[in-house]
């Protein structure tokens, strides 16, 4: 007798990707050893994918460019001048922040691995963590540069810092030209996650 | 912004492996530098095969340093993985669709 059940092909649950199970797994031991709580695990989802990104690092910036004294505290000590603004680096870790001027353009780079400011920009985007980005960007910064549609005055130089696992980089952009008016909040909107790794400029005032 | 913003991370198991190595290490089991230095090493190893793309190769070589870590530590000895994940597999092949996966015992 002919049948046939419109389920055949799924009698039973997907089964996940190879990875996805072996992530599982690893989870399920771990968890059962008390060395993870699942808890902790669900609060940095949380952290990592609704709060922190290039919103936080921007409002850095914007302040710098609106208050003199924070920007002296930053460029002295980033790590303690973001903890006032409730920014606190993972542990063991310090930010600095490098200043773009008419002579510098700041670039930053993981040649390691894909160590990169989480607090201030989130997770980094996967141009940072691919292997042609991590090669070039101190080989050739300018070429890069030229691929993000950044090109530099002549007289300006390219200054490449390279991440480390206790030392993370946020580059300061330099504040547009015609923005004189404009207050921090405005500002913000104008610092993109690029300008602050060096790959771009902040947008025109709109 | 009313529109959810969408996930950082391209497929769930990444955004859970990305959290379980961060909690390990906010929970004392192994050092920040330590991983980043045995990440660097996979991530090198396996970019002299092909050029590391930054997105799947990324976590895929995320995937296998932490395996390897664990396993070096005795915190996830690689054939209690094996083990676990076959388990795993074998509950969702018995597990009729649209219910709850889970392990025995």
């Amino acid at each position: 007798m002919p049948h046939d059940h419109s389920d055949h092909d799924h009698p039973h649950t997907l089964l996940p990707s190879d990875p996805a199970l072996r992530v599982k797994a690893l989870e399920t031991i771990l968890v059962a050893k008390g060395l993870v709580d699942p808890s902790a695990m669900e609060a940095i989802l949380d952290t990592y994918e609704h709060k922190v990104g290039p919103h936080l690092g921007a409002a850095v910036v914007a302040r710098a460019w609106t208050d003199p004294a924070f920007r002296a505290r930053l460029v002295a000590d980033a790590t303690a001048a973001v903890a006032e603004l409730g920014i606190s680096g993972r542990q063991g870790e310090h930010v600095v922040a490098v200043e773009n001027t008419p002579e510098t353009h700041n670039m930053v780079v993981c040649t390691l691995c894909s160590c990169y400011p989480w607090p201030l920009l989130g997770i980094p985007p996967g141009w940072y963590k691919s292997d042609a980005y991590r090669a070039r960007a101190v080989r050739e910064p300018r070429k890069v540069l030229a691929e993000f549609g950044v090109t530099l005055p002549e007289g300006q130089k390219v200054r490449v810092w390279d991440s480390t696992a206790e030392v993370r980089y946020l580059v300061v952009p330099m504040r547009p030209e015609g923005t004189e008016g404009m207050d921090a909040v405005a500002l913000a909107a104008l610092v993109t996650r690029d300008s602050m790794i060096g790959t771009g400029l902040p947008g025109p005032p709109r | 912004m009313t529109a959810p913003a969408p996930s950082r991370f391209d497929e769930p198991w990444q955004a859970q492996l990305f959290a379980l190595t961060v909690a390990l290490n906010e929970a004392g089991h192994f050092g920040w530098p330590d991983w980043t230095q045995a990440f660097g090493a996979t991530l090198k190893r396996r970019g002299t095969e092909r050029p590391q793309d930054g997105n799947a190769d990324y976590y895929a070589a995320w995937l296998e340093t932490l395996e390897g870590f664990l396993d070096a530590t005795g915190h996830a000895p690689k054939a209690e993985a094996a083990r676990t994940k076959a388990a795993w597999e074998a509950a969702y092949l018995v597990t009729p669709h649209g219910q709850p996966v889970r392990l025995k015992g």
